[in-house]
């Protein structure tokens, strides 16, 4: 499931959509909004997106990562609009049968949910400056991401 | 050959544009050339490497064509997490 909403992430609720008796591991990533960027001191974050397609390319990431990992399920959820300091702006949660596939899945969903889905943030600085975020960590986080993680044959689908 | 497309813009496109979308005649061929256009038209200075392109609601890449009468999407660099 690949979602895009407005309203604040409860992760609990989220959490208990994957219950699951034949899961024995959940791995759930939260990103939240911090207070600094490159050196900057962030007020808030104001994230805009074009939901129709981040909710396609999104289900598309979901779905490699079910094709590629032994994993049970996968769900995303990605916040819009103005978000405060420590709010939940993305959460993925991922279920599987051990722990090693579901840690490497959640990482390949949030690393590509990234670069691939067409939403943009605009950092609120203290200072009253503002500015779009540009992609060059995030396609940094891409190539780690492509390099680093490893793919279902190295965990091996009968774990 | 001539035709009609739409142009509709996001973040940082946007704010280079001035506005959400247009609907422009264009020799261009290519998402590619669409590109180009605005760069031209609205002074963006993003890398099309470092920016992505959709054509009626799908994904697409730089060198794919355009037709008369389709909606263009131009994304700037995407940062979401």
């Amino acid at each position: 499931m690949m979602k895009m909403t407005d309203q604040p992430i409860v992760p609990e609720r989220l959490r208990a959509e994957l219950c699951n008796e034949a899961a024995g591991a959940l791995v759930a990533f939260e990103g939240w909004i911090r207070n600094e960027n490159e050196g900057q001191q962030v007020l808030r974050l104001e994230y805009e997106a074009y939901d129709p397609l981040c909710v396609s390319e999104g289900r598309r990431v979901i779905e490699e990562a079910l094709q590629n990992f032994p994993v049970l399920q996968a769900n995303c959820v990605h916040r819009t609009g103005l978000l405060e300091l420590g709010e939940c702006a993305v959460w993925v949660g991922v279920t599987s049968a051990h722990r090693d596939e579901a840690f490497v899945a959640c990482r390949f969903i949030i690393d590509q949910v990234k670069v691939r889905l067409p939403i943009w943030k605009k950092e609120h600085y203290v200072n009253g400056d503002s500015g779009w975020v540009n992609c060059e960590r995030c396609a940094g986080h891409g190539k780690h991401s492509s390099r680093d993680v490893p793919q279902a044959a190295a965990i091996g689908k009968a774990t | 050959m001539s035709k009609k497309i739409t142009v509709r813009y996001f973040a940082l496109f946007r704010e280079h544009a001035g506005l959400d979308a247009e609907t422009i005649s264009t020799d261009a061929e290519t998402t590619a050339d669409v590109f180009r256009l605005l760069k031209h038209r609205h002074g963006a200075a993003e890398p099309l490497a470092h920016c992505k392109v959709a054509i009626n609601d799908e994904m697409a890449d730089w060198n794919s064509p355009i037709a008369d009468g389709d909606v263009i999407l131009l994304f700037p660099p995407v940062a979401g997490g």
